[in-house]
């Protein structure tokens, strides 16, 4: 394919705003454009459950790019404004305000949205996936009020552990039996949970809310098993996300839990690429599974692998999976996937923290995690997501061994 | 004049490490490269204030323990996205096997 001259980007969050900076980085001279829906410039969303949450005034966004830097960029940005169509056909995409960009390289980077609770009453529950949503929920978290929080993943229990921190009387539901789900490995899962116990926060398992109703002082809530309804002040669902494929899909693109792209993020045209959230794409470190990721650094990490793809190259995405949450002090990070392992083993460190190894059914370490204060585990997961890139199978009883140093194995 | 402070033990940074060094109510990042040769930096991330000590050291890079910016710890020059500003360096000597770190008058 010829090298392209004109560029859009549908989506200007973490990864399109990456993306641009990318390929600027990358020697692409050519028309670039950034469009967003949101207002705002492109800016971070990890920090709007915890950081931006806990402030004392109405959370501030902090920015991934300022409208400065993009024009430094030479990047049209375009803002609060979002994509209709894509007509591809013309390779133009077609705005809400009818204006047309035409392009020659497409990249969808349209992220996730939060998904709604499809209950009696569920319209009650306020979501969290935005800057405007952080403020509505700031203005709420009033001491003393009692928020109820549905589902006991990641929105939902940083959100928790920021209201208990603002004073907030605090009830986690979550109709699983345990925390966090399939990729946190239950000795870390467990650690949090307990956290949160000792913090004040009422956890419930296996409880169903059923319907939502609004009463003369907030909401009742019903909840399977509970006699009496449970009221609360206001309601959080955290009960995860859905990717933004509507424009992909109505434009004709192969969809599969997300926008179905190859190891080098191309979708089924080939002059339109996806990356970050919204994107399912074809895993070679994970045996050519497709795997869709909501996290920070996969949108960083895509960004990078697509900017290089649309000026003609072909590399496939290698870049581990890794993620971080940030409850009260403790700070956790997973790199690699835990529903990949056939088998986890652990390593006690003299600090009392338990970094968890995962292997798949060949011995290959596969996955690593762990909770501890601050970001004191950072560097064993750093080297741990070096040796899942490398495809190590290291000994058992080195990776359980706390005398053994990581980096040791890495270099060995 | 010179300001010479004593940090740490020579001892204390193991080959191709790094350990936090608090002065004066200031954080500090004491390297010690795999040539055995010593360095020093200003303790935090300059993106978004992370302690650097928790992060990894491959040869002459230091990583953010959260979001991954590199920095060459011998030069303070940051090393792509999402490192926008450089980190502060500061001189070092090693004296009968303690650290000094000279942080200015």
């Amino acid at each position: 394919m010829t090298a392209p001259d004109r560029i859009v980007i549908v989506g200007a969050g973490e990864c399109g705003a990456a993306a641009a900076a990318a390929l600027r980085d990358n020697g692409f001279a050519g028309s670039l454009t950034l469009v967003g829906a949101e207002s705002l410039p492109p800016y971070e969303r990890p920090p709007l459950s915890k950081a931006s949450l806990v402030s004392a005034d109405e959370p501030t966004p902090v920015l991934a790019a300022t409208a400065e830097r993009l024009a430094d960029l030479d990047v049209a940005f375009i803002s609060g404004i979002a994509v209709e169509v894509i007509q591809r056909d013309d390779r133009v995409v077609r705005l809400a305000d009818a204006r047309e960009l035409p392009y020659d390289r497409l990249l969808l980077a349209t992220g996730a949205r939060a998904r709604s609770l499809p209950i009696e009453g569920g319209g009650h529950a306020l979501t969290l996936r935005t800057h405007d949503d952080a403020v509505a929920l700031r203005s709420d978290l009033v001491p003393d009020r009692h928020l109820v929080v549905l589902g006991a993943g990641f929105i939902g229990l940083e959100v928790a552990a920021s209201a208990r921190q603002l004073g907030c009387r605090v009830t986690v539901l979550e109709m699983a039996p345990s925390a966090l789900s399939r990729a946190v490995p239950p000795a870390i899962a467990d650690v949090i949970v307990e956290r949160h116990l000792d913090e004040g926060v009422d956890i419930r398992f296996n409880a169903r809310t059923t319907g939502i109703r609004l009463t003369d002082n907030g909401f009742a809530l019903d909840v399977t098993g509970n006699a009496e309804p449970l009221p609360a002040d206001l309601v959080l669902a955290g009960i995860g996300a859905t990717p933004n494929i509507e424009l992909a899909a109505d434009a004709g693109l192969e969809c599969d839990n997300g926008i179905a792209v190859n190891s080098a993020l191309q979708t089924s045209d080939p002059a339109i690429y996806a990356a970050g959230d919204c994107a399912a794409a074809i895993s070679e470190l994970y045996d050519g599974r497709r795997i869709r990721l909501e996290s920070w650094r996969n949108a960083y990490d895509h960004a990078n692998t697509a900017a290089a793809n649309l000026l003609g190259g072909s590399d496939a995405h290698q870049a581990v999976p890794w993620f971080w949450s940030d409850q009260y002090d403790l700070g956790l990070q997973i790199a690699g996937l835990f529903d990949a392992a056939s088998d986890n083993v652990s390593r006690k460190r003299h600090d009392d923290t338990t970094i968890v190894f995962g292997l798949d059914g060949d011995g290959r370490l596969v996955a690593a995690g762990a909770v501890g204060a601050g970001t004191s585990i950072a560097r064993d997961i750093r080297v741990a997501e070096r040796m899942i890139a490398a495809r190590l199978k290291p000994a058992v009883g080195d990776l359980t061994n706390p005398d053994q140093p990581l980096k040791k194995l890495l270099q060995a | 004049m010179a300001n010479w402070i004593e940090a740490c033990d020579a001892d204390d940074v193991d080959e191709e490490d790094v350990i936090p060094v608090e002065i004066d109510g200031h954080q500090y990042a004491v390297y010690r490269s795999p040539d055995d040769r010593y360095y020093a930096t200003d303790g935090f991330c300059t993106h978004e204030q992370f302690m650097l000590a928790d992060g990894l050291v491959m040869g002459n890079i230091i990583e953010c323990p959260k979001h991954n910016g590199r920095f060459d710890y011998t030069t303070g020059e940051g090393k792509g996205a999402p490192i926008c500003e450089n980190l502060a360096t500061y001189p070092v000597k090693v004296e009968d096997g303690t650290v000094f770190v000279e942080l200015g008058g």
